[in-house]
């Protein structure tokens, strides 16, 4: 097959990219230019393109760097900002993979006669008895990225490729190292690629969106501190709100953008028995039994229904109270390992 | 598998004498030029010869000619040059390359506009001047890179004649000739310039090799001290070889300069024609026959397309063009030249620069006309690629 593999300059794609060379493939690699700005690694990523054209050198491959700046910033950093400001909690790196590599870069993929892409993503793609196909969790159970791409639908998961799905993070970096790539000892990216380690979220929001101070108030209504910015507080939130200190831990609860205030309580106030989500997407057909639900990229899957309300609006039920999942999180139905379906809570 | 390498803008094939000059001083001059002993009056002495070839070449005394390590050095060293030897602000044209646009901005100075063929607005030129008496350099290249068009510099030089006695800086004229020097005869067209940057790759000599012109009576602050080499203007060991073979190519290049540029004109003529009559959509980005240009850079605007997915397709089918310019990153970043000429937003996406060169030839036109159109179509209807 003709693949498109999509390397970032890390240790996963390029890996990823030999697994596809070796099995035989026509690989191509490409990196994204997706951010003109600053960035841990320089600005438009320089450093990381450089690795990956270097290890696609190092492979024998052809590579190309696509521009695709102006999708991502429409795509998912401005949707970034505007979530923030409107109180919600995004996940960039989620729309990314909506928005920019399964879909624009997919496409490119296929106009330029290319069957499949593929990433290095710790994920794999389970066929089951009907033919089709469900994102399900990789074999690094610690290294799992199936809820980011839990939005893939059949049509992308037919013309996708994760070779490292089955893989041990160790395994790729000693392959790497035996490859000889100059990625095997790189570190992992944890954080947002268009937000620097040493400026950080809020002088970044600062630049895209006005912030304002908020005053965080207990369930009674009084004062009980207060906040530089309300759009950069997130629901569960316990430190940056200004408590003095002794007590039990206290918790954001609320927090309203409209009135800049910020409501602190207990963790129990926190539980709820049911959780509201839009823009619900099935796999590969509904599921009315029960699930597995993860609501954070490495948060504990645990047991909850999902009921469909209208125009993708749905309540997830969860068996035991959980806590409220602050609104623009995915939040991701399993059956075992595989992804059922997801959706954003509200 | 047959290739067509039409990215000759960007760099074009060495020519074969200048290789044999380049290793030959590689081999048998080992001396710095600074030196006192006969290795170095050797090395001195074939610096000065390619010196002398150059200068002549140019309409110049050999005195004038500066060596650097290639255009952007020359552009740099040009309008930081004037700025530190007499103050003032910079002033150039808004398609001049990123090597003169980003430093005239970085200054402080300003940009003049051009009309939809890429020709500069003089009487725009003129307002600017009036307007500020500080301006103490305007830089105008003689050809576009992109799109190939020729500024009337003759034009150019009488508006700067014109404004000068009100520009108690004094007013010089730089030229960015580095996309024309091939194709137009040197000595004359540069002739009103006080400063010209030439480039030894993209006239068949080596990267890493240039020269800037300066007439007599203008003085340019050096942007690398040290040694003193080139008359105090650039510090370093003059690279020997390099300039040998710049001298070299350049006379090679006017040698046969009519004959190549006329071939040359065919073949952009056929792949004018052939692209914009056999596919629907696209067209040339400079008007036709609007303004003169020089022979080699055929530069097209397709709709419905983006430049990136196409140069991919046409880099898989051996064609080597190119749109735009790259970033440091290596992505394609728009135009800052196809928007000057305010070409419509639906034609920009889709810009593709065909670049000709000396060593073009019929084949690689005909490669590139059954390849192109059959990119384009594969574009424009993925679900049914172009066989």
């Amino acid at each position: 097959m003709k693949v498109l593999v999509m390397m970032s300059g890390g240790v996963d794609s390029s890996v990823a990219a030999a697994l596809l060379r070796d099995q035989g493939h026509d690989v191509v690699g490409v990196t994204l230019k997706l951010w003109g700005g600053e960035s841990d690694s320089g600005c438009c990523s320089v450093s990381d393109v450089d690795d990956a054209r270097r290890v696609a050198d190092a492979l024998g491959l052809v590579h190309h760097v696509f521009n695709f700046g102006d999708a991502f910033t429409d795509h998912v950093v401005a949707p970034y900002a505007a979530d923030h400001r409107a109180g919600r909690t995004p996940n960039p790196c989620i729309e990314c993979n909506r928005h920019i590599k399964f879909a624009a870069v997919d496409e490119r993929a296929r106009s330029l006669g290319f069957d499949a892409v593929a990433t290095g993503h710790h994920a794999r793609i389970a066929t089951r008895p009907d033919g089709t196909r469900r994102i399900a969790r990789g074999a690094d159970t610690a290294k799992d990225q199936s809820y980011v791409l839990h939005m893939l639908g059949q049509d992308q998961l037919a013309r996708t490729l994760l070779p490292l799905g089955g893989m041990q993070k160790s395994e790729v970096r000693s392959l790497a190292a035996d490859l000889g790539l100059r990625t095997a000892a790189k570190p992992d990216s944890q954080d947002v690629c268009f937000i620097t380690k040493t400026s950080g979220r809020g002088s970044f929001l600062d630049r895209m969106i006005p912030l304002t101070p908020g005053t965080v108030v207990d369930g009674a209504g009084q004062a009980v501190g207060s906040v530089e910015a309300v759009e950069l507080v997130t629901l569960g939130q316990r430190k940056g709100l200004g408590l003095a200190g002794g007590g039990a831990p206290r918790y954001a609860v609320d927090v309203d953008v409209a009135t800049a205030t910020v409501t602190v309580g207990s963790k129990r106030d926190l539980l709820v028995d049911e959780q509201p989500v839009a823009g619900l997407q099935w796999a590969a057909g509904a599921v009315a039994g029960p699930v597995l639900v993860q609501s954070s990229a490495h948060g504990v899957p645990v047991p909850a229904t999902v009921h469909p309300v209208a125009d993708g609006r749905a309540v997830v039920r969860w068996d035991q109270p959980q806590r409220r999942v602050a609104a623009g999180q995915s939040v991701v139905a399993y059956e075992g390992d595989e992804v059922a379906g997801g959706a954003t809570a509200i | 598998m047959p290739f067509a390498y039409l990215d000759h803008a960007a760099s074009t094939p060495m020519r074969p004498e200048a290789v044999a000059a380049l290793v030959e001083v590689l081999e048998h001059t080992p001396g710095n030029p600074s030196g006192q002993h006969r290795w170095a009056r050797d090395a001195r002495r074939r610096l000065d010869d390619a010196r002398d070839g150059i200068a002549s070449l140019l309409g110049i005394e050999p005195g004038g000619v500066v060596f650097t390590s290639g255009g952007t050095e020359s552009d740099n060293l040009a309008i930081r040059g004037v700025l530190g030897a007499y103050g003032g602000r910079a002033l150039c044209s808004e398609i001049e390359h990123h090597a003169v646009l980003d430093v005239v901005h970085a200054s402080g100075g300003g940009t003049v506009a051009v009309d939809a063929s890429g020709r500069l607005d003089l009487e725009h030129l003129a307002d600017e001047l009036a307007a500020d008496p500080e301006i103490s350099v305007v830089s105008v290249m003689l050809a576009n890179n992109e799109v190939g068009t020729l500024q009337d510099l003759d034009a150019v030089a009488d508006v700067i004649e014109a404004a000068r006695p009100t520009h108690p800086r004094g007013l010089v004229l730089h030229t960015d000739a580095v996309a024309a020097a091939a194709w137009v005869d040197l000595a004359p067209t540069v002739a009103r310039a006080d400063l010209v940057t030439v480039s030894g790759h993209k006239v068949g000599g080596p990267k890493g090799i240039g020269v800037l012109a300066v007439r007599p009576g203008v003085t340019i602050a050096p942007l690398l001290i040290g040694g003193g080499q080139e008359r105090e203007r650039r510090s370093g060991t003059p690279d020997v070889a390099g300039a040998v073979a710049l001298g070299v190519a350049m006379a090679e290049t006017s040698r046969d300069r009519i004959t190549v540029t006329d071939r040359v004109r065919d073949h952009a003529e056929r792949l004018v024609t052939g692209l914009t009559e056999a596919v629907d959509h696209v067209r040339t980005t400079i008007p036709p026959r609007s303004v003169e240009g020089v022979a080699n850079i055929v530069h097209l605007s397709c709709r419905e397309i983006s430049s990136e997915a196409l140069l991919f397709l046409l880099d898989e089918a051996g064609v080597a063009a190119s749109a735009g310019s790259s970033c440091a990153s290596g992505a394609l970043e728009p135009s800052h030249v196809v928007e000057a000429l305010g070409v419509a937003p639906d034609w920009v996406a889709g810009a593709l620069r065909l670049s000709l060169g000396w060593t073009t030839t019929d084949e690689e036109i005909d490669h590139a006309l059954a390849v192109v159109p059959a990119a384009i179509a594969q574009l424009r209807s993925p679900e049914e690629p172009a066989a």
